[in-house]
């Protein structure tokens, strides 16, 4: 579904990727981990085509997409949804016409059934009162959920998901956890998530990469990403009190 | 001490930016262009209705106070001078001549790229850095089409009907202080007004005032587009879109009127 295939790119004369390549299989959720620096946002940024490769090649669902034309990358950007680490809500807009903003730029869709789908979508995620609010008055977990109710309101093949949890109490980070989780197991979507909050990526991540210095240092389920015995992970680990006999042996949210 | 060579190679560089902002900046305008036949269908019309009242109404306040002082001024000024030789009856046609070739246009201009420009700037800055505009992007939502075309639309029809309001009013500030400072009648000062004022002096003020809306939009969206690092790049890119606004305002006011009349 996505693929890299030796994807290079630096930033201010940094290699932030190395020659990376991986693949992301329909339905799965891969979960990018690692350090402040280590390129997960910018790997993200190049599957959308918000950053194009110095060298190397991005496939999304067997085409690459470094030389799209602005119409043919349209189309493929309308398999994706994507959440942003601020959620990039348009302040001036209420959270309705947010969520709705997509359909009625590419639908020819009564206002009805825009309406409906948009509370679909706020119900969903449990934000039917708040759809007349704008984003300055939402605390940063709702506009979060704000971003993802826009960022599947067009019911995309894949998500990504930039930093869903970063500055979040613990009790909102894990709702929004269970909602990528429900994402996966309720609609078929595929997920790609980056974050630095390990106890988040083992719960919803069916596989997870870690990226150091823009290299694939792991890249593995979680029950063998937590064995793995690769000094880096195992320090990152370490970092956020995860042991190869704790809790998260037996905890895994997924089969 | 810097060498010949870096010296060289930093001009180098910066011309190289400079051609690379240039051609950015026009490839966004050309497509704001071709998208301006949207202006008013369903999914864009409250954007550019809503911009056009920001520019044009919001802005009137401020374009009131200066406009009658900038004729005000002009009339004492110009008055003055003529009162020596028993001429103050021409402050008429000097006042109107003048806010209606130049001051009208440029002041108007001025006002709008210090007001609207810089909110221009600091808006679409603000969400550059607070990824909207990637966002957009990943919506398949075309930013020169949502955000630059409604911008350009209202500038290009507001900035003409503002010159005309500047020059109304900066006219009617001449005429008090022609009459109260001066011992001009206003049926005096508007007779000789309206014989030396020229159609073509009203159409090459608007054409002015048109083509500083394109310019106050380009640059304004343009440094907006640019923003980096945050609240202090959004200060910057606004500073920035003023300055740069003014300086070519001013230049383009010259080469126009070089155009059109020598």
């Amino acid at each position: 579904m996505i693929r890299f295939e030796n994807i290079t790119k630096a930033l201010g004369g940094k290699t932030v990727l190395d020659r990376i390549s991986f693949e992301v299989s329909e339905g799965e959720t891969l979960v990018i981990v690692g350090l402040s620096g280590a390129g997960k946002s910018v790997t993200l940024k190049h599957m959308i085509r918000l950053m194009q490769p110095d060298s190397g090649v991005v496939m999304i669902d067997g085409e690459s997409i470094n030389d799209l034309g602005r119409s043919a990358l349209q189309v493929t950007r309308t398999k994706f949804g994507m959440l942003f680490q601020s959620a990039a809500l348009l302040q001036w807009m209420s959270v309705k016409d947010n969520v709705a903003l997509p359909l009625r730029e590419h639908m020819k869709i009564s206002e009805e059934e825009i309406e409906k789908r948009v509370a679909s979508k706020l119900n969903l995620l449990n934000l039917s009162d708040a759809g007349d609010k704008f984003p300055a008055n939402l605390s940063g977990g709702m506009q979060k959920r704000v971003g993802l109710a826009r960022a599947i309101i067009m019911n995309p093949k894949i998500v990504l998901y930039d930093e869903p949890t970063s500055g979040l109490d613990p009790v909102t980070s894990r709702r929004i956890d269970d909602l990528i989780v429900d994402m996966r197991k309720e609609l078929g979507i595929t997920s790609v998530v980056v974050t630095h909050d390990l106890h988040s990526a083992l719960f919803i991540g069916t596989r997870i990469m870690m990226l150091h210095e823009g290299r694939i240092v792991e890249n593995a389920p979680p029950e063998e990403f937590i064995r793995s015995k690769n000094e880096t992970v195992q320090s990152f680990l370490e970092s956020q009190y995860i042991t190869k006999k704790g809790k998260w042996e037996t905890g895994l949210s997924h089969e | 001490m810097r060498s010949p060579a870096r010296s060289t190679r930093r001009f180098g560089s910066q011309v190289l930016q400079l051609m690379h902002d240039t051609g950015h900046a026009m490839f966004m305008l050309l497509e704001a262009a071709y998208f301006m036949r949207y202006a008013f269908s369903k999914r864009s019309r409250t954007e550019t209705a809503t911009q056009m009242f920001t520019t044009g109404i919001k802005s009137l306040a401020v374009i009131t106070v200066v406009a009658l002082f900038t004729g005000m001024i002009l009339a004492l000024q110009t008055g003055l001078e003529l009162r020596r030789y028993g001429q103050e009856v021409y402050i008429g046609s000097a006042v109107a001549v003048s806010m209606i070739r130049e001051m009208g246009p440029f002041m108007t201009g001025l006002i709008i790229a210090a007001s609207v420009g810089s909110a221009i700037a600091a808006q679409i800055g603000t969400m550059t850095v607070s990824e909207e505009i990637a966002a957009l992007e990943v919506m398949s939502i075309n930013p020169n089409r949502f955000l630059v075309m409604p911008r350009l639309v209202a500038l290009i029809v507001m900035m003409p009907l503002l010159t005309v309001y500047t020059n109304i009013l900066g006219i009617l500030g001449g005429a008090l202080v022609g009459a109260t400072q001066l011992g001009v009648s206003v049926q005096a000062y508007m007779d000789n007004a309206t014989q030396f004022a020229t159609n073509k002096d009203l159409y090459v003020g608007l054409f002015k005032a048109g083509v500083f809306g394109i310019v106050i939009t380009a640059v304004s969206c343009h440094q907006g587009f640019m923003t980096t690092e945050g609240a202090v790049g959004v200060g910057r890119a606004t500073r920035r879109a003023v300055i740069i606004s003014f300086l070519i305002i001013l230049v383009l006011g010259y080469v126009i009127t070089r155009l059109f009349y020598i």
